[in-house]
C-alpha cells in the first residue's frame, strides 16, 4: 500500500472520534464561548426572545463578582490540601504496595473501592462521620470544633478536601503502580551497593524515577479539584457555612442552571478553564525544571 | 470526572444548540386546536393517584382529546427539569407542579401560554380564586399560572414533647417572639432536643420555611419586593430577622440541616410546615399554631406564605384549547373536593371552608389550614426571581444562620441588589 493510501486508511479510522470530539467537544465548546459574549438564557424553540450582544459585560462583571473570588479562594484551599496530600499518599502506598507483601491483592482492592464507589454514597458516609452527632464528634468528645466540622468556615473545606483525597487515591495509587514496574532494578542494586537504605533507595530511586506521573499526577488532581461540585453539593448544604465550601463549577451551576443565566455561566466556565490551564502550565514548568 | 468543568459548558451548549435547531413552540393556531394532550403530575403518591382517575374520567367523556398523564421527570428539582423541557422543546400541555417563583424564569423562555389568549381564561381563574389571582399575574399584566392549590405555612408542635416539658400541650404559648423563645428554651434545656428545625441549606426557597412566612406574619402581608422596593431591610424585616438569629445564637435551631425528618423522629419539637404535615405525621399527636409574630397577632389576622403550587399551559403544546378545558374540568369544585379528600391539599378556591364544611368537620387538622389559607401571600412574581431569592438566602445563612454579619447590615446589602435585579428584568 502506498503512504498516501495508507494515511488516508489512518484518517478514515478516527474519523468516528474526530467527529464526536466536533460535535461534543469543539463545537460546544466555541458555542459556550460565544454565549459568554451574550446575555444568553435558555428558550423555547421558535421563541422570539431577546439576546443581545453585551461584548465582555459578563467578564467585567464577573471581575467585580465578591462570589465568584470567594469560590476561586476556596478552590486554591482546596487544591492547597488535597493535591500535595494526594501526591504524597499515592507515592507512598504505590511505594509499599509495590513491595512483597502478605494481603497485597487485599489491600490493592481497598485502596481502589472508594474510586469505583458512587459519590452519592461516599458522601452519605462522610455525613455520618461529621455531622454534629456524628462518629468523628462522639469519639472526639469535648475536643469537637465547635461549630461542627461543616458548618465551621474552616473545618468546611478542609474535611472536603480530605473526602476527595481518600475518594481519588486509588487511582493514583494505580498510576504510581503502573509507573514503578519501569524503574530499573539495577538502580536499585546500584543504590544498595552504594550503601543507601529503605529510604535512601525510595528517596533516591524511587522518587526520581517517578517524576514524570508525579508530574501527571500534580496536573491531574489540580484539574479534577478545581472541577470540585458533588461534594459541596451534597455535604454542605450547596456551598455552606457562608459559601465557604462553594465551588467555582458549583457556583456555574446555580448561575446557569437554577437562574438561567447561561451568558455568566458560561463566562465563569472560560474563566476557569483558562486559570486551570495556566496553573498546569505553571506546575508542568516548576516540575519539569525541577 | 476528569472534565467536570467542561462536560457541564458541553450540556448547556447542547441544550442551547438543541434549541437554536428545534421548530417552532406554541402558534396562534394551537390556541384554538383540539386533540391528544401529555400532562405531567408532581411526584406526590396522592397527587397522582388524583390526576389518573380525573384522567380516567375525562378519556371516558373525550375519547377524541385522550390526555395522558405521567409524573414529572426525577431531576435536581422540578424547576429544573421544567426549564429543560422548555429548551429542548418537549415541554406536555400541562404541568400540575408549577412554582410561582419560577414562573418569570420559564416566561421570558418563552415557554408558557397566558390564560389570556383562551376565551374567558383569565375570568375563570378569577371566579374561583377571587382576589388572590393578583399576586400571580406577571409584570407583563397577563396571566400565565392558574392559582391551583396552597400549603399556608404554619407551626406544628409535638404535644407528648410538650407535656414531657412541662408546657401545656392544648394551648402553647407560641404566639409572640418572646412567649416562642421562651417556650424554645424550656424545649431545648427540658428535653436538649432542636426546638424546631428548618433547613440551613443554602437553597433559594428555603427561605419560604423560615424567614419568609414570619416576615409576612409580622409585616401583615407583604411581599418580600413590592412595587420594586425591597421590603425586608425594613425595621420589621430585621426584627424578623433578629429573633430567628437569636434562635440560632442560644442554639435553639442547630446550624446543620436535619439528616433524617427531624419532627418525625422527635428530635426537634416543633415544625414549620403545610397541611401536608396532617398525612405524613398522622402517627404523632400534634397541634398547629399560626407563626408567631413580633407581639402577638390574634391568629384571625395572621397572614402566611401560601406555598402554592399552580398549573400553566406550555407553548410547546399542539393543542392547547384541550389543555385548557382539561385544566378547568380539573380544577372544577367536584374536582377540588377530590384533591382536597385524596391529598389533603387546599384548593386555591374561594370560600373552601363553606364549600367543603363536611369534610373539615371530619378532618379537624386541616380545618385549621383550611382558615389559614384565606389569609395566605404569594412570592412576589417579579424578572429574575429565583436569582433574588439565592441573594436573600445568602444574607440570610450570613447574617441569621451563622451571625458573620450583623442582620440590619447583611439585609440592608442584600436589599439593594435585589432591587437591582428587580429592575434589571424589568
Amino acid at each position: 500500500m502506498r503512504l498516501g493510501a495508507a494515511r488516508f486508511v489512518g484518517y478514515f479510522f478516527i474519523l468516528p472520534y474526530l467527529i464526536f470530539l466536533a460535535l461534543f467537544l469543539a463545537y460546544p465548546l466555541g458555542f459556550a464561548v460565544w454565549m459568554s459574549f451574550y446575555e444568553y438564557f435558555f428558550a423555547a424553540p421558535g421563541a422570539v426572545v431577546e439576546r443581545p450582544f453585551i461584548g465582555l459585560e459578563n467578564y467585567r462583571n464577573l471581575l467585580e463578582d465578591e462570589t465568584f473570588r470567594t469560590t476561586i479562594g476556596n478552590i486554591l484551599v482546596f487544591i492547597a490540601v488535597n493535591v500535595p496530600l494526594t501526591v504524597v499518599l499515592a507515592l507512598v502506598l504505590g511505594a509499599a504496595l509495590n513491595a512483597k507483601l502478605p494481603g497485597q491483592a487485599f489491600f490493592r482492592t481497598s485502596y481502589y473501592l472508594p474510586y469505583v464507589t458512587a459519590s452519592v454514597a461516599v458522601v452519605a458516609v462522610w455525613g455520618y462521620l461529621f455531622f454534629g452527632d456524628g462518629l468523628v464528634n462522639r469519639i472526639l468528645g469535648g475536643l469537637a470544633p465547635e461549630p461542627s466540622w461543616l458548618v465551621n468556615e474552616f473545618w468546611a473545606m478542609i474535611v472536603i478536601s480530605l473526602l476527595v483525597t481518600w475518594k481519588q487515591l486509588g487511582y493514583y495509587v494505580l498510576l504510581y503502580l503502573a509507573a514503578l514496574q519501569n524503574v530499573p532494578r539495577q538502580l536499585y542494586e546500584a543504590a544498595e551497593v552504594d550503601g543507601a537504605g529503605t529510604f535512601g533507595k525510595f528517596w533516591n530511586v524511587t522518587v526520581p524515577g517517578l517524576r514524570p506521573v508525579t508530574l501527571l499526577v500534580v496536573i491531574l488532581s489540580t484539574i479534577i479539584g478545581a472541577n470540585l461540585f458533588t461534594e459541596p453539593y451534597l455535604l454542605t448544604n450547596g456551598g455552606g457555612p457562608v459559601d465557604q465550601t462553594l465551588s467555582p463549577v458549583l457556583y456555574m451551576y446555580q448561575r446557569g442552571i437554577e437562574q438561567a443565566d447561561a451568558g455568566y455561566a458560561a463566562a465563569i466556565g472560560v474563566t476557569l478553564s483558562v486559570i486551570v490551564l495556566l496553573v498546569a502550565a505553571v506546575q508542568r514548568f516548576a516540575l519539569e525544571r525541577g | 470526572m476528569v472534565k467536570r468543568a467542561y462536560s457541564l459548558i458541553v450540556c448547556v451548549a447542547v441544550v442551547a444548540a438543541v434549541s437554536a435547531c428545534g421548530g417552532g413552540g406554541g402558534s396562534s393556531d394551537a390556541v384554538t386546536a383540539t386533540g391528544p394532550i401529555k400532562i405531567w403530575l408532581s411526584d406526590n403518591a396522592l397527587e397522582i393517584s388524583w390526576g389518573e382517575a380525573l384522567v380516567k374520567q375525562w378519556n371516558k367523556e373525550n375519547p377524541k382529546q385522550k390526555v395522558t398523564a405521567q409524573e414529572i421527570p426525577a431531576g435536581e428539582s422540578s424547576e429544573a427539569v421544567i426549564q429543560a423541557s422548555i429548551t429542548a422543546g418537549n415541554a406536555p400541555c400541562l404541568i400540575w407542579n408549577v412554582a410561582p417563583a419560577a414562573v418569570p424564569q420559564f416566561q421570558r423562555a418563552g415557554g408558557l401560554v397566558p390564560l389570556d389568549s383562551f376565551d374567558g381564561g383569565v375570568q375563570y381563574a378569577r371566579e374561583r380564586t377571587g382576589g388572590l389571582v393578583d399576586q400571580y399575574v406577571s409584570s407583563d399584566g397577563q396571566l400565565y399560572q392558574l392559582p391551583w392549590k396552597s400549603n399556608p405555612v404554619m407551626i406544628i408542635y409535638n404535644k407528648a414533647l410538650f407535656e414531657e416539658a412541662g408546657l401545656d400541650p392544648e394551648n402553647p404559648s407560641l404566639a409572640t417572639y418572646d412567649e416562642f423563645r421562651q417556650t424554645a428554651e424550656t424545649l431545648n434545656s427540658e428535653l436538649d432536643i432542636a426546638a424546631i428545625w428548618p433547613s440551613a441549606d443554602q437553597t433559594f426557597f428555603q427561605a419560604w420555611f423560615d424567614y419568609y412566612p414570619t416576615f409576612i406574619a409580622a409585616t401583615g402581608g407583604d411581599q418580600l419586593v413590592q412595587n420594586g422596593k425591597a421590603q425586608f431591610d425594613s425595621e420589621t424585616g430585621v426584627e424578623v430577622g433578629e429573633f430567628w438569629r437569636s434562635m440560632y445564637e442560644d442554639g435553639l435551631i442547630p446550624q446543620e440541616s436535619a439528616q433524617v425528618d427531624a419532627f418525625a423522629e422527635e428530635q426537634s419539637a416543633m415544625s414549620i410546615v403545610g397541611p401536608w404535615a396532617v398525612a405524613v405525621y398522622k402517627d404523632l399527636d400534634w397541634g398547629v399554631v399560626p407563626v408567631p409574630t413580633p407581639d402577638g397577632t390574634p391568629p384571625d389576622d395572621v397572614y402566611t406564605f401560601s406555598d402554592a403550587k399552580n398549573v400553566s399551559i406550555f407553548s410547546a403544546c399542539k393543542n392547547q384549547k384541550t389543555a385548557f378545558d382539561f385544566m378547568k374540568f380539573a380544577t372544577s369544585e367536584e374536582s377540588d373536593r377530590a384533591l382536597l379528600e385524596e391529598s389533603g391539599q387546599m384548593p386555591l378556591r374561594t370560600g373552601i371552608e363553606e364549600k367543603y364544611a363536611d369534610y373539615f368537620e371530619e378532618n379537624p387538622l386541616y380545618a385549621e389550614f383550611a382558615e389559614q389559607s384565606s389569609r395566605t401571600v404569594e412570592v412576589p412574581n417579579v424578572p429574575n426571581s429565583i436569582e433574588m431569592w439565592e441573594n436573600f438566602r445568602g444574607a440570610y445563612s450570613t447574617s441569621v444562620i451563622f451571625g458573620r454579619k450583623p442582620v440590619p447590615n447583611a439585609f440592608s446589602t442584600s436589599a439593594k441588589e435585589v432591587e437591582e435585579l428587580v429592575k434589571e428584568g424589568g
